[in-house]
């Protein structure tokens, strides 16, 4: 991808690059990446949009945004015009905009993607529109006497509280940090996703009238139990916060950590920060095990706090499950990829400190049960890479602790709340959705859950004659 | 009342406080062997402490806190009036010693915050415990009057003498069972070298165990992994499958490795406060 700083140039049939931070500057600071299209930009791409009567682009996008619409829409009003039809589909337009993996959803199916200068960028515009309209979103309809409680505020239980409170309904969000938003707070670096960005959807949703409670852990401070009888209904949307580790020898060692310690540390705590007073593991040599959205955001963070950083991957670039524009601002940024490489030992030093890792490559045998190509070991291929910090970016899974707390909830041997697909679970009143339900998925389909279950919520207390 | 409010602060002794904070929530489930994590301001870092005592009615939870590094010093320079940022619990497990008939508690430094609650609870349920509480000298022994009432027996013992009785808890545990005392379990809570001492003395004389692990924390809910530890070959995490463990299955030369993560950073921390010059 090339950088633009300026005197872009406008062109009507390839797609308009987004411009960004170059790389060289970027990896000293913690600013955002992308910029963000300006006005000329947008309108420029908006007009390559072909308005298709089928809008194939629909199809991709897990939530059903009219595509076409909205853009058709920024072209005859502006940003204000197109936000109307752009939120009512899409709860967090200004984060769906920045984090949705595109390639694989929306811009996937563009018409224009093979041999039309390529797809439209939908989610630079999405993200224009969001960044740029003032905000239209629906009003607060008529106050209802019904209560509903909602556990966790990452996108699933945000955007469930949103739609609950446009609807009237009394809604108190618990969560268990003392910052609400989720992964997007705790997760997401401020590189790739601005706090202010996050921070105004959750002041939008106060002025909706929701009641967020931080520092509240259910199953701990309050109980699943206490909720169900004080509130008309309950939405769990406590995501997959819990890390995978390797289990190899030498994972405890100082200086080995998980992504998700990493990322809390430098995102929610400020550890970049030269004031902050939580403390970062600063290796000068690091090496992140994974190639998700979370490895990647692990290798940039600590790239930015001034480390050369090694990707090691067991399998081939082809399967990198991150996004794509996330893997080729890695690689500009210098980190480097060891593919079809697997971690068997973490070494320490005697003060218990790590100071390398033994590796071994892999080949690609058959396809596994995802369809990928299952990675096998190389014989004799052993090698050692030397390593002053490890970061481990395997995945995660549903947190066990409101089950530990709440055995009725039912879930699956992986730890996924069991629910259909409008979140009600076997329990009276319960909902859930988002990575609690799915495991570890995405951004947008956390927010579709959220608007789901909302609906369903809505649907039963209006059977129930809770809500007129 | 404001949130989180310190509704008072008392010194028990040199550099040790103990505040009294107003967290009705936190209060209503707190157990004794559970603790909270808080911070003092809107930039403060999240630091875990244990739940020393509560009252469900007034809505309070008690913490005592020793003055070692940035946040705890900042804690020092808070009075009653002032409010915390932020303040959730009760995290952790709580202590179940019922399998237990009779318990030596042993508390070192600041581990006597832990203990106390247990003392307390202990002789409510009337099975009061030994008290085996050890300190670098009397003026930073904790609760000594409280221990005396709620111990069957209570042993102070100092590093310098200062309290009568010269030594180390092992010294005196050592001591008791010498002297003949049945103890089927021990709970021993304290920096970590007093943990590891005390376990490989209760080992040889096969006495089971507990001891209460203060690993780094970030979370405190199973989310990061920071605080996680080794107990017998198995990886596990203070704060969500504690902070208790079997102490004879504790990896504690990990442990202690651990603790030391981020010492460089913490020093520096420390001397933003005091302007000291880094060591
Ligand atoms: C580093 C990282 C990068 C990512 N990058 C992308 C990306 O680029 N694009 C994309 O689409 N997706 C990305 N994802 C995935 C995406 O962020 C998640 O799928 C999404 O946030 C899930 O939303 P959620 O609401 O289900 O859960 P979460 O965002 O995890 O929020 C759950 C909330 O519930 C709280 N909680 C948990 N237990 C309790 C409890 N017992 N009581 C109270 N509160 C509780 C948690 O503290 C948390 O705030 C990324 C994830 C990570 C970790
Ligand atoms: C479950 C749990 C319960 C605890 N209960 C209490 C309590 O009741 N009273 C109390 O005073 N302290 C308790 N601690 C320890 C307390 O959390 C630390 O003293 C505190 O985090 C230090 O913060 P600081 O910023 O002042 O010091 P830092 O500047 O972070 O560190 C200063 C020094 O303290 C040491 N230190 C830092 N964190 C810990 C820790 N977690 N345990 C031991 N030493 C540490 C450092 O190694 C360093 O030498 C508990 C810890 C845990 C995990
Ligand atoms: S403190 Fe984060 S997992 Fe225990």
């Amino acid at each position: 991808m090339q950088a633009y700083g300026g005197g872009e140039t406008v062109n009507k049939s390839a797609r308009n690059a987004v411009p960004v931070q170059e790389a060289a500057l970027r990896i000293g600071n913690f600013e955002e990446v992308a910029k963000g299209f300006t006005e000329e930009l947008a309108l420029a791409e908006a007009s390559r949009c072909l308005n298709c009567k089928n809008a194939p682009c629909m199809q991709g996008c897990p939530v059903g945004v009219r595509i076409p619409s909205f853009i058709a829409a920024l072209l005859e009003g502006g940003a204000d015009k197109a936000a109307g039809i752009l939120f009512a589909d899409n709860n967090l337009p200004a984060v769906c905009g920045r984090v949705c993996p595109q390639e694989n959803q929306c811009e996937k199916y563009c018409v224009r993607r093979e041999k039309l200068g390529g797809s439209v960028a939908i989610g630079a515009l999405e993200r224009y529109v969001a960044d740029n309209a003032a905000d239209v979103r629906p009003a607060v309809a008529e106050k209802q006497a019904a209560k509903v409680a909602v556990v966790g505020s990452g996108p699933a239980g945000l955007s469930c509280a949103a739609d609950l409170a446009r609807a009237g309904i009394q809604v108190t969000v618990f969560e268990a940090l003392h910052k609400a938003g989720g992964v997007l707070v705790y997760g997401i670096p401020e590189f790739r996703l601005p706090k202010s960005v996050v921070e105004k959807e959750i002041d939008g949703l106060r002025a909706l009238g929701v009641n967020i409670e931080c520092n509240t852990v259910v199953g701990k401070t309050v109980l699943m139990e206490e909720l169900l009888e004080e509130y008309d209904a309950v939405f769990v949307g406590s995501g997959a916060g819990l890390p995978l580790f390797l289990g190899i020898e030498g994972e405890t060692l100082c200086g080995v950590s998980s992504a998700n310690e990493l990322l809390t540390r430098v995102n929610l705590m400020k550890a970049y920060r030269e004031d902050a007073v939580t403390p970062v593991q600063r290796g000068r040599n690091v090496v992140v095990v994974g190639a998700g959205n979370v490895a990647m955001d692990a290798a940039r963070t600590a790239r930015r706090l001034g480390a050369e950083v090694t990707l090691v991957y067991r399998r081939s670039r082809a399967e990198m499950p991150a996004r794509a524009e996330e893997i080729d601002h890695a690689e500009e940024e210098g980190i480097k990829f060891e593919l079809l490489t697997n971690p068997v030992k973490i070494h320490g030093d005697e003060r218990g400190f790590v100071n390398g890792m033994t590796c071994v490559r892999m080949a690609l045998g058959e396809p596994d049960a995802s369809g990928r190509r299952r990675p096998v070991v190389v014989e004799g291929s052993e090698f050692f890479l030397p390593c002053d910090e490890v970061v481990v970016a395997l995945g995660t899974t549903p947190n066990p602790l409101i089950k530990d707390s709440f055995p009725a909830l039912e879930t699956t041997p992986k730890g996924t709340i069991v629910a259909d697909e409008n979140g009600r679970t076997p329990t009276e009143g319960l909902y859930a959705g988002g990575d609690a339900m799915t495991g570890a998925a995405t951004v947008i389909l956390a927010m579709g859950a959220g608007k789901r279950s909302a609906g369903a919520i809505l649907d039963e207390l209006r059977r129930k004659g809770k809500i007129k | 009342m404001k949130k989180y409010e310190i509704l008072s602060k008392r010194t028990l002794a040199e550099r040790v406080n103990e505040y009294v904070v107003y967290a009705p929530a936190v209060a209503r489930h707190a157990r004794a062997g559970q603790f909270v994590i808080l911070r003092t301001d809107e930039d403060g870092e999240r630091v875990p402490f244990t739940v020393c005592d509560y009252s469900r009615e007034e809505g309070t939870v008690s913490v005592l806190v020793q003055e070692v590094g940035y946040t705890t010093m900042k804690l020092a320079a808070m009075n009653a009036g002032d409010a915390l940022a932020d303040f959730v619990g009760p995290l952790g497990n709580p202590t179940d010693l019922s399998a237990y008939k009779r318990i030596l508690l042993v508390g070192g430094g600041i581990g006597g915050a832990v203990i106390y609650p247990q003392a307390k609870q202990l002789a409510a349920e009337g099975k009061p415990a030994d008290v085996v509480l050890g300190a670098r000298n009397v003026s930073l022994a904790i609760y000594t009057e409280e221990f005396a009432r709620f111990a069957d027996n209570f042993y102070l013992i100092t590093d310098d003498g200062s309290s009568g009785k010269k030594g180390f808890v092992t010294d005196m545990i050592e001591e008791l069972v010498k002297k003949g005392e049945k103890y089927d379990c021990v709970f021993a809570v304290g920096p970590l070298p007093m943990m590891k001492a005390v376990c490989a003395l209760t080992a040889r004389y096969d006495i089971p165990t507990v001891v209460s692990m203060n690993s780094l924390m970030v979370d405190g809910t199973g989310m990061c992994g920071c605080c996680r530890l080794t107990v017998g070959g198995k990886v596990r995490y203070a704060c969500a499958h504690g902070p208790e463990f079997d102490g004879h299955q504790v990896d504690f030369d990990e442990a202690i490795a651990r603790s030391r993560m981020y010492r460089e950073q913490e020093q520096a921390h420390i001397c933003r406060l005091t302007g000291e010059v880094r060591r």
